[in-house]
């Protein structure tokens, strides 16, 4: 009985360690999705009976992933009586030489990279490429992820359901991209490990639990792929991470309003988180290779070492955004380039950036955008042009915290 | 995590097949039934008797009233329910798309809900 239960545990522990390196492999071997997850579930299914009576094997991975194929085998052989095209495929995958599927030890680490760069393949829409990416590589369910980002569980599954299809009708190849492909595939992988990783830390309340554990989902995700593919800009974006993760304790107060960087009780940054992204930072700052996550990293890092806002190199962070910009010419850069300018130059300065960025039909209808032009604003006496810039960044902001933030400066202003 | 499959079906369709047609569809049915026991994904199935064995109860105000056939008049019917175990909706989705009467008619897949008792305050549960 006791030896049952010892059984049923090494097999949960085998799940959570190795299914979706299985399921990475089995979707090479059966160049399906679907089949493969089948072949996934039926591999532990067997699992758990066949160890039970004989113990686990000396290799579990290579056991599941040899028991799921073969299963998947068997499955098409039962379906073909109805479906007569599937006998080719059966006959196919079992002509297929087994062994040499399996040999590359090599070839089986390259399939979670295959995995990634598959759900994150440009021709599939953003919010498609999260949510695959989610379910499929870290193994998340549809209604965790549906409950993380606020959406209705049917429309996410719909998305999930429409780019797999889109994969199989389309023949998005399982490969990790050729050299000359890397660096605009490699992107979007980033694009996407950052997106999961702000959705997670943009939500700050005590009531978004679950959505908090996303930037842990994106975090163990960006360190897999420095793991393995160790290139510049993704220990940079690694770094990003861990540098923004390490001020979580002290961007909300006890009781969830948001506080600000420079009212942050910086004892409560975590030391251990900024260590780490420091390193990761020089590291992918030596390779001269870096990009934007990187700068963005670097400026992070500038704020996880300084010991308040006074003594904060504002000349460096403002010198970094000038690169950034150059490398990454977007509006949303540009605004925190006009904060740290602000910084550095006075809030005069920071104002003519961001009316700048108006004046152009940008950022119009950013909630941050108007609320720092407020605190320029605010700082210079404007205290009637302070309050409509409040009142645009209210009507305009979603989040409980931040309203509740916006209407508490509008209060400080008094008359 | 546990889902209905609701199975839709038009009666106007089945009656234009030939009996070999319908016969193979019970068949297939059993089949996958038997497959997803295999698989462990299977809780059971049941096929419904047509729209004219069914009949609608209401009580309202103490008083029970029965009428003929199904609550709603529509072209299609539930034909019958699957109850499954899926590690997810998009499992449930697949599984439900594997059913040979996906083919057919409509599978509606909706996730259980649980029900646990609920302190309801005195006056309010007076009634």
């Amino acid at each position: 009985m006791n030896e049952a239960r010892g059984i049923e545990r090494t097999v949960e522990a085998i799940y959570r360690a190795e299914s979706r390196r299985v399921l990475a492999t089995l979707i090479r071997l059966l160049s399906d999705f679907d089949l493969a997850e089948e072949a996934l579930h039926d591999a532990f299914a067997a699992a758990s009976e066949r160890w039970r009576r004989d113990g686990a094997p000396a290799n579990p991975r290579a056991w599941l992933v040899s028991a799921g194929r073969f299963k998947a085998i068997d499955r098409l052989r039962r379906r073909a009586r109805f479906d007569a095209s599937l006998t080719e495929l059966a006959e196919r995958l079992d002509a297929e030489n087994q062994d040499a599927a399996m040999r590359e030890a090599e070839e089986i680490e390259d399939d979670r990279l295959r995995l990634i760069f598959t759900c994150c393949h440009p021709s599939l829409p953003p919010d498609a490429q999260l949510a695959l990416t989610l379910r499929e590589v870290c193994g998340l369910t549809t209604e965790e992820i549906a409950r993380a980002f606020l959406t209705a569980a049917p429309t996410l599954a719909q998305r999930i359901v429409r780019a797999k299809t889109r994969i199989r009708d389309a023949k998005i190849p399982y490969e990790v991209p050729a050299r000359t492909d890397l660096p605009d595939r490699l992107d979007s992988v980033l694009h996407t490990i950052y997106l999961v990783f702000n959705e997670g830390y943009s939500a700050s309340s005590g009531a978004s639990l679950t959505r908090h554990d996303l930037s842990g989902e994106a975090i163990r995700l960006g360190r897999l792929l420095v793991e393995l593919l160790p290139e510049p800009e993704a220990i940079g974006l690694l770094a990003l991470m861990l540098l923004q993760e390490s001020r979580r304790p002290a961007r909300t107060s006890p009781s969830g309003e948001l506080v600000l960087l420079a009212d942050q009780d910086r004892t409560l940054w975590d030391r251990k988180q900024i260590e780490e992204g420091t390193a990761l930072l020089e590291r992918a700052l030596f390779s001269r290779r870096f990009g934007p996550y990187t700068l963005q990293a670097a400026i992070a890092a500038v704020h996880a070492n300084a010991p308040d806002t006074g003594a904060t190199d504002w000349g460096e962070i403002a010198g970094l955004y000038d690169i950034l910009l150059q490398a990454d010419p977007s509006p949303v850069i540009a605004l925190n380039r006009a904060a740290a300018i602000a910084m550095r130059d006075g809030p005069a300065a920071g104002l003519a950036l961001i009316d700048a960025i108006f004046a152009r039909g940008e950022l119009l209808d950013y909630h941050l955008a108007h609320s720092a032009r407020a605190d320029f604003c605010r700082r210079l006496g404007r205290t009637a042009d302070a309050r409509a810039s409040y009142l645009q960044a209210l009507s305009l902001t979603r989040q409980e915290p931040e309203r509740r933030f916006i209407e508490r400066r509008l209060a400080e202003l008094g008359e | 995590m546990k889902y209905a499959l609701l199975v839709y079906l038009e009666e106007a369709k089945f009656d234009a097949m030939t009996q070999r047609e319908r016969d193979s569809y019970v068949n297939a049915s059993l089949d996958n039934d038997a497959e997803l026991a295999r698989s462990g994904h299977f809780i059971m199935a049941q096929a419904l008797k047509t729209p004219p064995h069914a009949v609608s109860v209401r009580k309202r105000d103490g008083k029970v009233s029965v009428t003929d056939g199904p609550f709603a008049e529509t072209k299609e019917h539930l034909g019958g329910f699957m109850l499954i175990e899926a590690r997810d909706l998009n499992e449930a989705i697949k599984i439900a798309g594997d059913l040979p009467l996906a083919r057919v008619g409509t599978i509606e897949v909706r996730p259980f809900e649980e029900l646990t008792y609920i302190d309801i305050p005195e006056e309010e549960a007076a009634r």
